[in-house]
């Protein structure tokens, strides 16, 4: 490594031993191709090997290391420390918005659920298609929901939003992104059963379009748009349910 | 202790874990299913693969045609009712993706479409972007939350399998977001945990694919079948070794050396294809194998570029234009760009040679079923004999999920007829175990994981490359044993507390790489003859021996001691081996 030095500022808890969190300043070498996992590795194996954290691919597309450097949600290993030259510190926190585990690993259950929760998988419009024949999905009708497809489930977003740290209830921008996925691919025939997560308050019209999650996003999913999108076919279903009602 | 009793237990949450899951769930839905991944599914390594799956359907093309590439692909050394059973199922589980609502990438008219790839006479490879692992993996793992039968333990780091009689009849696991230890009682355990290329230092794979599964299975006296293949891709980005998918090739990318010239023509795979042209089973579409190992001759000849992260050549797609590389190859276009700061549309990505895949693996039958009753093996982890001594590009996706889907079902049938085994003498067995594993807790060693983990990735580059010689391997061989020893000697750091230890985890995926990495050296150095991905510099090693190594290896674990090294038949059904041509000979041959 070149000669050029960065301080990281951790937050540190470990449940057995420790009251609160706390903070503990390093020092590491880093080049131009450092990213913020190679210092965190740098630091683990050289000075604080009880550090704990997640992180497995390395290229941005498990989702696992996700945290906030310097008060943003990103991903450690898509975040450079070369674009923190005018810092003389950087800071790294768990998410925003999810209970501490231990260290920078937070407890990250919640989103799962909710993410599994919204029938996140192909409500079949064609049960007795054989397993020799594809379904006619033009590249145009891939489009429609392709972005929101995406999604690597990282957390960025939930640790952005400003909805769901004051309401846990809220089912947050990940899960609302692939329900929209699911209700725009013209394989699928369960947009009535999603559209009654979609309608709740807890659903799209939790979301007050602060937008802040599409601008965290490491995959430009941009959640805002499909919620947006979203809450369009929630109130169009309101109106023909009031229509239907006073006929 | 807590116990947990299920019907199945299936180590590891990516693709053949997830498929084997859901087929198990389909198959015997009144079963219960115990799913256990060291990470959540969507961060299993499957998620990384690029290119895509291959599955015949071109009109041109047909069943024989995948299963002859396949088997000349593994340098014959593929077993071949496998091969023809595996082409026979690939089309229809992606199919099955198809209507679980995988984004497949679609031709004009909304079909499915194929791309071309290493190896393969006919474009048969299906891909969804260059993001096809990702797209796979998202499918089966959404898929997969329908069936309420299907209980995850997420971030559950398995430490032991439980044995009785020779019977496998679960297993032990640590919870990492709890701190504790649970036992898993189960009638069959599938173990679907991928490859273990982090035994190398210069890998593509995930920081967490540490040849877990293989270790367990190989520990209770499951042999690990042909482990010395180990895959390099050609195409890793310079530094971080990420990556760079088949699939550009595919498209038309070509790699050229510092002079600028496309030096796999003189490596038996030209002629040149003119730029935009790619031909398949030539130049840049050759196998990964013999591309690999045209780059260690070139570097050999002092015609690559070096540069401060090491040798390389230049994977050059700048012809394709911006668009295609947008629409064809995004993922490849961010990460040239985040990790290399290239941009394919302007300028040529330095690659060279990386380990990608581990060919070998837990010896399963054509069911999917080990030597120990109650234990099955599918994916990556395992050697169900496709593979042979070199892996084709797309047909590792493609296992995943014919064999996950052959897992599920022969473990959910298992499972009908098996009980619950002696209990108490299990969870007795459980708590032995949980104690050999924690005793990492006393701290009374002096050497470090850390430390261990960079001299063993070292050495097996160094000796257990692309090309090994006798001198080389036992040098590797002789450093194994000494970290070994060391390992004994372990002492984690991490000692006053067990939530998100991943101190003690990391010490314990190390003594399974450090097993399995043994396992590949000694295999390696008992096959003397050159074949695949496996290639001997002594002259009299250089060529293939079919007399006395058409075999696949087979290594014992001996507590404290070297592998045992035994060999079984290859079966050969009706393509008798031959040799192994590319560009245009394969053309005169015909």
């Amino acid at each position: 490594m070149e000669n050029k030095k960065k301080k990281f500022k951790i937050l540190r808890y470990r449940p057995e031993t420790d009251d609160a969190p706390h903070y503990e300043t390093y020092e590491v070498s880093y080049r131009h191709e450092t990213s913020i996992l190679d210092a965190l590795n740098e630091i683990r194996d050289t000075q604080a090997p009880d550090l704990s954290y997640r992180s497995s691919c390395r290229m941005a597309v498990c989702g696992s290391c996700a945290m906030m450097i310097n008060g943003v949600p990103h991903l450690a290993c898509k975040t450079f420390v070369r674009d923190y030259e005018k810092v003389d510190i950087i800071t790294l926190e768990p998410l925003e918005n999810f209970p501490i585990e231990r260290d920078l690993v937070c407890d990250i259950s919640d989103m799962v659920e909710k993410i599994e929760r919204v029938k996140p998988y192909i409500i079949p419009i064609d049960k007795a298609k054989p397993l020799t024949e594809d379904f006619v999905q033009s590249p145009r009708q891939l489009e429609k929901y392709r972005q929101f497809a995406q999604c690597i489930n990282c957390g960025c977003c939930y640790a952005a939003c400003p909805q769901y740290k004051l309401n846990k209830e809220f089912i947050g921008p990940a899960a609302l992104t692939l329900l929209y996925r699911y209700n725009h691919d013209n394989r699928d025939a369960g947009t009535p059963q999603r559209l009654e997560i979609l309608n709740q308050d807890s659903g799209a019209w939790g979301c007050t379009m602060v937008g802040y999650c599409s601008d965290v996003c490491p995959k430009l999913v941009d959640p805002t748009s499909a919620i947006q999108l979203g809450k369009g076919a929630s109130a169009f279903d309101y109106i023909k349910h009031f229509f239907k009602k006073n006929k | 202790m807590d116990v947990i009793k299920t019907d199945i237990a299936v180590i590891g949450a990516g693709g053949a874990g997830l498929r084997a899951a859901i087929a198990a769930a389909i198959h015997h839905p009144e079963l219960k299913i115990t799913l256990i991944s060291k990470v959540y599914p969507m961060r299993s390594h499957t998620v990384a693969a690029e290119g895509g799956a291959a599955g015949v359907i071109s009109p041109d093309d047909t069943l024989e045609k995948h299963f002859e590439d396949t088997v000349a692909g593994g340098d014959w050394l593929c077993d071949q009712d496998v091969v023809d059973f595996f082409v026979s199922q690939t089309t229809k589980e992606l199919y099955q993706l198809e209507h679980w609502g995988c984004p497949w990438s679609r031709t004009p008219e909304g079909h499915v479409n194929v791309r071309k790839f290493g190896g393969m006479k006919v474009p048969r490879t299906w891909f969804a972007a260059d993001k096809t692992g990702f797209h796979i993996l998202h499918t089966l793992y959404q898929t997969s939350t329908q069936f309420k039968q299907i209980q995850r333990l997420d971030e559950h780091f398995v430490i032991d399998l439980l044995e009785e009689d020779g019977q496998i009849r679960g297993l032990v696991t640590y919870d990492l977001q709890n701190g504790i230890f649970k036992t898993v009682l189960a009638k069959a355990v599938i173990i679907a945990t991928g490859g273990a290329a982090q035994a190398y230092s210069f890998t593509t794979n995930a920081t967490i694919v540490t040849g877990d599964g293989m270790a367990l299975a190989y520990r209770h006296g499951v042999p690990l079948r042909d482990m010395e293949f180990v895959q390099y891709h050609p195409t890793g980005l310079l530094g971080c070794g990420l990556l760079i998918t088949e699939g550009c090739r595919g498209e038309g990318a070509v790699l050229v050396n510092k002079d600028g010239y496309r030096y796999l023509q003189d490596y038996g795979l030209g002629p040149e294809t003119p730029l935009g042209a790619p031909k398949n089973k030539t130049m840049e579409l050759g196998p990964r194998d013999k591309l690999s190992q045209a780059f260690w001759h070139e570097q050999q000849k002092g015609r690559v570029f070096e540069t401060p992260l090491g040798p390389a050549v230049h994977l050059d797609m700048r012809h394709l234009g911006e668009k295609v590389l947008h629409e064809r190859l995004p993922l490849i276009c961010e990460l040239a760009q985040s990790y290399a700061g290239v941009d394919p549309a302007n300028a040529p990505i330095p690659v060279r040679p990386v380990v990608h895949y581990t060919m070998g693996g837990i010896e399963t039958d054509i069911h999917t079923a080990t030597r120990k009753p109650g234990l099955y093996a599918a994916g990556e982890c395992a050697s169900v004999g496709i593979h042979g001594a070199n892996r084709l590009g797309s047909n590792s996706l493609v296992e995943t999920l014919v064999f996950g889907h052959v897992a599920g079902e022969s473990a959910a049938d298992y499972a009908l007829k098996t009980d619950f085994g002696n209990e108490s003498k299990l969870t007795e067995d459980a708590q032995a175990a949980i104690q050999k594993a924690t005793s990492l807790f006393e701290g009374n060693g002096s050497e470090f994981a850390a430390d261990i983990r960079r001299e063993m990735g070292k050495t097996m580059e160094e000796g257990i490359g692309i090309y090994r010689d006798e001198k080389g391997m036992q040098t590797t061989i002789d450093k194994l044993r000494d970290l070994q020893a060391r390992y004994k000697n372990i002492r984690i750091q991490d000692t006053l507390g067990r939530v998100f230890n991943y101190d003690f985890i990391r010490a314990l995926e190390l003594g399974f790489t450090l097993d399995v990495a043994e396992s590949i050296a000694h295999s390696a150095l008992q096959r003397k003859e050159s074949r695949g991905s496996h290639q001997r510099l002594e002259p009299e090693y250089q060529k293939r021996d079919d007399e006395n190594y058409l075999k696949h290896s087979l290594a014992y674990y001996r507590e404290n001691d070297i592998p045992n090294i035994e060999y079984s038949q290859v079966k050969i059904t009706h393509y008798p081996p031959a040799q192994r041509l590319y560009g245009e000979q394969a053309e005169k041959s015909k």
